[in-house]
């Protein structure tokens, strides 16, 4: 099999949108476009906000990716972890297509004897390893994240050197939402590591609304811009994953 | 990390639960709870009058996985890499289908309560063994990943070491897959998260500091001059700095080059005490040792007095003699 690109969104809040469209809308939009919306949700050590872990779990169901709740405190082993979930989750789902074109019947993974099983896992496994990989993080940067900021840079630094141990090429970029003037910021562009983002998270200045709807939707609309430039070149891989989700 | 609490309640058996397999119908026994972490529990066993290690979990993918890495173990001739595995099946629980894979039980302490029964001056000789068990893992092609002292098992009665939980264990070149953070040159600030020895040999330094503190740390500002700190700050540790450090800054490529280093160490080590107290039994523990040393003064006054008597007389016999 040939790997493809793999395109996620990771969505880091505290919470409750409160501006905008309904966030798990947006996301279920992005996965109909082949892209998976994870989300983190960072509590602080005993508030617990039902109603915003609601929405954290349902904007990653129906955006088809992982979604954790954490302390700050754990954030960065949890941010490597749902990503590498999902990212599995997304090659799982892609082999289960292939399994049931050539069993013909409604089989998973699940389904095959243990033996069988492993080796269809080796097969995820590499593929995970060296599957292309675009993740867009969105940060929620409203006054209650002010002083979780730190946390989340560290754990995006975190995350980059998990990923870049990878064999496969890694792409990053980075949004906060609300933005200065609009609903989104782009912080850093399309790169291969988040170091540089050490300098632009010290300037940011946490406050405002929190548009996680609008926000999800111009960062689906950013990774539209880049996808049909790369189109123009004609790639064919690319397509390997969208088509399957 | 911690499971997710409704998966460890799926997963959970009490002692006296049959697991059947749903594809080879043997059945097994829970006599008790091994132990648990991210992906799954692991149970104690009777299968055919023998007991087993059982490990059940609600990820498929992971047990497959742990599956084939525990096979591929099965092919390096006569080694102990990891448990030996028996057996794979499903165990259908309550309706809900829970993959499960049978391995060798390891009887023994993990690293950690072994050090609290048996004392420190362990240390040494375990993390020495160690190495050698990764010299041949790394030669097979295989990362350990996760190296932490619950993921090591002190086999009773022969006292040797035995890594367990192949969770983390990562083809050599690829991505670390599962780490803790303590153990993780990444996290310190000191490398990469590739799988190459060099990282594995960073976990096993941390591990000698884990035995002195057990308590662990978090990482402050500067990743390493604390660990230098730390080092510095237990005399039992200072001994081998040069090692603890080159092992630190990744500057070991294999497992036997930093194996041979501290052997060399130990042995002077060993040697300095010997010179310091001149007891052959001087590696007791503490409160012993201490009453020995008791005796020993007694001893060397008891000697010395011999030694006056014996002159004394000798030197009435010369003195007899002359006259
Ligand atoms: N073969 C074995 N024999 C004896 N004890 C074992 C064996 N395998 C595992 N254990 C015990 O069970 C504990 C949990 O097992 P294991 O580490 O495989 O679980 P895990 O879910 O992978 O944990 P982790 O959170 O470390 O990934 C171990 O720490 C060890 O003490
Ligand atoms: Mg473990």
């Amino acid at each position: 099999m040939n790997p493809g690109t793999l395109r996620q969104i990771l969505l880091i809040t505290d919470g409750c949108s409160n501006h905008g469209e309904d966030p798990s809308a947006m996301a279920a939009f992005a996965r109909e476009q082949g892209i998976t919306v994870n989300v983190i949700g960072v509590m602080e050590q005993d508030v617990i906000d039902q109603k915003g872990m609601q929405e954290i779990e349902s904007i990653a169901q129906t955006g088809g990716g992982v979604s954790q709740i954490v302390y700050s405190s754990q954030l960065s082993q949890t941010v490597q972890m749902v990503t590498r979930k999902a990212m599995t989750q997304t090659i799982q789902g892609v082999v289960n297509k292939e399994l049931q074109q050539i069993l013909g019947r409604s089989q998973t993974i699940d389904d095959l004897p243990p033996e069988k099983r492993g080796e269809v896992v080796e097969v995820v496994e590499e593929l995970g390893e060296t599957a292309g990989l675009e993740v867009l993080v969105l940060v929620d940067t409203s006054a209650s994240m002010t002083h979780k900021l730190p946390t989340v840079k560290e754990a995006l630094l975190d995350l980059s050197l998990s990923l870049n141990a990878r064999m496969g090429e890694n792409k990053f970029s980075v949004f906060v939402f609300p933005g200065k003037k609009s609903d989104v910021e782009k912080l850093l562009d399309w790169t291969p590591n988040l170091e540089a983002l050490t300098k632009v998270f010290s300037k940011l200045s946490p406050g405002g609304m929190t548009p996680t709807g609008p926000a999800l939707r111009e960062a689906l609309s950013y990774f539209k811009k880049k996808r049909s430039l790369r189109s123009l070149l004609s790639n064919d891989d690319e397509q390997f994953f969208e088509e399957s989700v | 990390m911690m499971m997710n609490n409704s998966l460890r309640s799926q997963c959970k058996a009490l002692p006296g639960t049959i697991i059947k397999g749903k594809w080879y119908k043997n059945e097994y026994k829970v006599i008790k709870e091994l132990g648990f972490g991210a992906n799954g529990i692991v149970y104690l066993a009777e299968f055919g009058g023998q007991e087993v290690a059982l490990k059940v979990s609600d990820n498929s993918m992971s047990i497959s996985s742990e599956m084939n890495i525990l096979k591929s173990f099965t092919k390096v001739q006569g080694s102990a890499l990891g448990p030996s595995l028996l057996s794979v099946d499903d165990w259908v629980n309550q309706g809900v289908t829970l993959p499960f894979y049978v391995m060798e039980y390891i009887k023994g302490e993990t690293y950690l309560d072994f050090l609290r029964y048996k004392g420190t001056s362990w240390s040494v000789v375990l993390i020495l063994q160690l190495l050698k068990n990764l010299s041949l893992l790394h030669q097979s092609g295989w990362i350990f990943g996760d190296l932490k002292p619950e993921n090591l098992i002190i086999s009773s009665p022969s006292c040797q070491i035995r890594c367990v939980d192949v969770g983390g264990t990562t083809i050599k070149g690829r991505s670390i897959k599962e780490f803790t953070e303590f153990f993780d040159r990444g996290y310190w600030g000191l490398g990469s998260r590739k799988a190459e020895p060099s990282y594995d040999l960073f976990a096993v330094a941390m591990i000698f500091l884990n035995s002195y503190y057990p308590n662990r740390f978090t990482k402050k500002t500067d990743g390493y001059s604390q660990l230098s700190q730390a080092i510095k700050g237990k005399k039992e540790l200072k001994v081998y700095e040069q090692v603890l450090e080159k092992a630190l800054l990744g500057k070991y490529s294999t497992a036997m080059e930093m194996r041979n280093e501290l052997l060399a160490a130990a042995n002077q080590n060993a040697d300095r005490i010997s010179r310091q107290q001149p007891s052959p039994s001087r590696n007791m523990r503490q409160t012993q040792s201490r009453s020995r040393r008791k005796q020993k003064k007694g001893g060397l006054l008891e000697s010395l007095l011999l030694v006056v008597l014996i002159s004394f007389i000798y030197l009435l016999y010369i003195y007899t003699k002359l006259l």
